[in-house]
């Protein structure tokens, strides 16, 4: 492909094909109906794609495979309710989708034309109407403003057409065609544009730098970062497997502007799926001759290569990962000099996230004034937020920087399962920190989350509920980094571990007052002298709660109690010996032998209760689990 | 961690050497080459023994120190093959306290290894995890995807267990 004119002829014929999954009729269509079936990790695991295999056989079986065309997409986003099936023209919504449920869907919905209302999402349905709400009109997705995640649950990740159907690599023509490099570095500057890997340094500038620090540089890299290793975060994972090519179109331009020609994508291998669908995509670009030499006639070259992560957390650091693609233990190195002066094989490099570079070609396609009227003052845009833990649309979703904690979670979310109380969300996973209930309407932003000592981070955004321990948690990100430690700097290596010590004695009884003043000043210490990102933020997880939830830090060293019933050694487990109906089922189950009968006969019970030896008792939980009368409590 | 390394015999055939160096001779030329050639090497034979990181030391020119340094570097680097059937005893606290600590002696004594090792036909590895959430059945062993529970510890029971995986 050497022109706009062969782009723009592909662009209309999946134009054409593709206008039933954008909710409009469309006049020439091939297929009356597309079924889009999930294929990201979430679903896949759940077994998606045999869902989708099965769907086809039935197809052929009853004559219709040309009438009705499945397509395998990347995630669709609301993860909770998968796998997810959505039929288009009329966006019908099937979630929980299983292989049994496909008989009847065919049927009556893709045959009979009436959608199977017991199998859609149930927001989607009225009670007693026979109105279908489509899947945009759901609050999870009415909510969102998608940008990164524009061709993600819509376009198949394998087909390069499918993307091109999307406007796909009409930014990179528009760049090498009419636009200077620094024309391009302006326009992502003018977008405010910053990293959303974690660190939130303005892109534009970054590229900036890569192309003047070094005037007479004769080899530049550029790399991406899909080294993701946050626990609860899966936004680059999700862009790769559901829109692969955007990262390859952003690189190149990303090339173009700095005066590149070789592209690394270093991404972790514990992503099977994104790992296949980039080798596809980047054979498939070379092959549309998006990649290599002379790209669209116009003699700018560019390539891209794959290098493997190898399961070290510390590679998501940007000296670490360069480090490793070099081929070496992937340990950081110190900056100044920094990766625009001397990065990768000692060449001026940038190095930018997987979110940052999908937002890359829309910029340049509908200009740095159009992004930059979404989002905040000083954070303009969209960001990709992960939710988790103790919310009912665990997913992806993506919004306009600036929006609501409240809204996140209460609206797009659902709020938190069960009934439960918001207690606090963890943003940014092991460098982040808390963003407790008085701060539940904070703007989530760069220097909104900064002035209460959060961040942001790559975008994994934990909920946390009354049942939750703050110093547990704090204790869990601590040994996640202790493990990930690199061991080269000792206020990481010896730090985290020392914290990591303290607070395990505090929430197994053992806490003195004191501590608390020595683990703040060892965070401090560790902060300001770790080498790289991973040490200077290990701390924040400790100083966030301790800021926040300080009176829980207290309630474990002083009163010796758990407020929330989650550290074990606080714990009591205890049987009402008025409940208790004496059947010895919770005896028969202690693995160590803690439990024992009394003399006590409780009124109108016939058998003797028994009571726990608090000595012996392991805190294993087997006796509550077995306990038919529910006479055993956690005190 | 330190990472066990294995103690059986290297068996690595002709065909598994050749399929090595033809990796190694197809990305030779470039610099970052090392990692891509080691993930290969373990996907060839399954782990790194030292025999093979010696070949590819040779091979590309470089010190053996520094393929040992990134093969202990990474987690998914592993020196030690694992069994075809991997035994996992739970000494989580419940486990322990149930006497786990005893089963997995029995084990090392019936199988002639210890914790974190394969034993020489390549046919169990044995390691010790963290709790697996059965406390109630403590001390728990898994084989493969199978739960064994309320183990009494003695060295006839290990054996009977260790017998149903003849094959």
């Amino acid at each position: 492909m050497k022109t706009l004119q062969e782009l723009t002829a592909i662009k209309e014929e999946m134009r054409r094909e593709m206008a039933l999954r954008l909710g409009k009729e469309a006049d020439g269509a091939k297929y009356r109906k597309h079924v889009l079936m999930c294929g990201g990790t979430g679903c896949t695991s759940s077994g998606s794609m045999k869902i989708a295999d099965e769907l086809e056989n039935q197809l052929k079986a009853k004559g219709i495979d040309n009438e009705i065309f499945v397509v395998r997409t990347g995630c669709f986003g609301l993860c909770e309710r998968g796998p997810i099936m959505i039929v288009y023209p009329e966006g019908s919504f099937y979630t929980h989708v299983k292989m049994e449920m496909i008989d009847r869907i065919v049927d009556e919905h893709l045959i009979g034309g009436k959608p199977v209302k017991e199998f859609l999402y149930d927001e989607t349905v009225t009670e007693g109407s026979d109105d279908i709400k489509s899947l945009n009109e759901t609050t999870f997705y009415a909510k969102q403003h998608r940008v990164a995640l524009r061709n993600c649950g819509l376009i198949n990740p394998e087909n390069i057409n499918e993307y091109i159907g999307r406007s796909g690599y009409e930014a990179l023509h528009k760049v090498l065609t009419s636009m200077t490099p620094e024309e391009v570095i302006q326009e992502i500057l003018d977008s405010g544009l910053r990293g959303r890997g974690g660190g939130g340094f303005p892109t534009g500038m970054k590229w900036k730098l890569a192309r003047n620090i070094v005037p007479d540089a004769d080899i530049k890299y550029v790399c991406c970062n899909a080294d993701e290793g946050d626990p609860g975060a899966f936004m680059d994972r999700s862009v790769l497997e559901g829109d692969p090519h955007v990262v390859l179109e952003a690189m190149t331009i990303a090339g173009f502007a700095i005066g590149a020609s070789q592209g690394y994508i270093y991404v972790r291998a514990e992503y099977p799926i994104a790992v296949q669908r980039l080798r596809i995509a980047i054979k498939q670009a070379r092959e549309a001759g998006m990649l290599g030499n002379d790209i669209f006639g116009t003699g700018f070259s560019f390539d891209i290569d794959l290098r493997l992560g190898a399961g070290a957390f510390v590679c998501g650091e940007e000296t670490a990962l360069m480090t490793s693609i070099e081929g070496n233990r992937g340990e950081p190195r110190p900056r100044p000099p920094f990766p625009a002066e001397k990065g990768l094989y000692q060449k001026p490099t940038i190095l930018n996230n997987v979110e940052t570079y999908a937002n890359v070609p829309q910029i340049i396609l509908k200009g740095a004034k159009w992004y930059a009227s979404m989002g905040t003052e000083t954070a303009k845009g969209t960001k990709v937020f992960a939710l988790g833990g103790k919310i009912k649309n665990t997913g992806l979703v993506e919004i306009p920087m600036g929006t609501t904690l409240r809204e996140i979670i209460e609206e797009i979310g659902g709020g938190i399962p069960n009934g439960k109380k918001f207690k606090a969300a963890q943003a940014g996973g092991p460098s982040g920190g808390c963003i407790p209930a008085e701060h539940y309407d904070v703007s989530v932003d760069y220097d909104s989350l900064a002035k209460i000592g959060c961040m942001i981070g790559s975008g994994g955004l934990i909920v946390l509920d009354e049942d939750n321990c703050m110093v547990d948690i704090a204790k869990f990100f601590l040994q996640f980094t202790m493990d990930e430690s690199c061991g080269k700097c000792t206020p990481c290596r010896i730090g985290t571990k020392r914290l990591y010590e303290i607070l395990d004695k505090i929430t197994s009884g053992n806490g003195e007052l004191s501590d608390l003043d020595k683990l703040e000043e060892l965070c401090q210490y560790i902060k300001a002298n770790s080498l790289c990102g991973l040490g200077q933020t290990a701390p924040n997880p400790v100083l966030s709660t301790l800021r926040f939830f300080r009176d829980e830090y207290i309630a474990h060293i002083v009163d010796k109690k758990c407020p929330a019933g989650v550290c074990k050694s606080l714990l009591q487990y205890v049987i009402d010996k008025d409940k208790c109906v004496g059947c010895g089922m919770c005896a028969k189950q202690c693995p160590a032998s803690a439990i024992e009968r009394t003399d006590y006969i409780a009124p109108n019970h016939k058998l003797a209760s028994f009571e726990i030896n608090q000595t012996k008792c392991v805190k294993c939980g087997a006796c509550m689990a077995q306990c038919r009368p529910k006479a055993i409590g956690k005190q | 961690m330190a990472k066990k390394i294995a103690t059986i015999p290297f068996t690595g055939t002709a065909e598994q050497e050749q399929e090595l160096r033809a990796t190694i001779d197809a990305l030779r030329e470039d610099p970052g080459c090392l990692m891509p050639i080691m993930q290969k090497a373990q996907e060839i034979y399954g782990y790194l023994p030292i025999e093979v990181q010696t070949l590819i030391a040779e091979e590309l020119n470089i010190p053996l120190e520094k393929v040992f340094g990134v093969a202990t570097f990474y987690a998914q680097f592993t020196m030690s093959p694992k069994g075809k059937y991997r035994i996992s005893v739970c000494l989580g606290t419940a486990c322990y306290v149930k006497g786990s600590g005893i089963v997995m002696e029995k084990l090392e004594e019936a199988l002639g290894i210890e914790s974190g090792e394969i034993t020489q036909d390549g046919k169990f590895s044995l390691d010790d995890c963290r709790c697996v959430g059965a406390c109630g059945l403590a001390p728990v062993v898994t084989i493969n995807d199978d739960v064994y529970g309320r183990l009494t510890g003695s060295l006839k029971e290990v054996q009977d267990i260790l017998a149903k995986y003849a094959d």
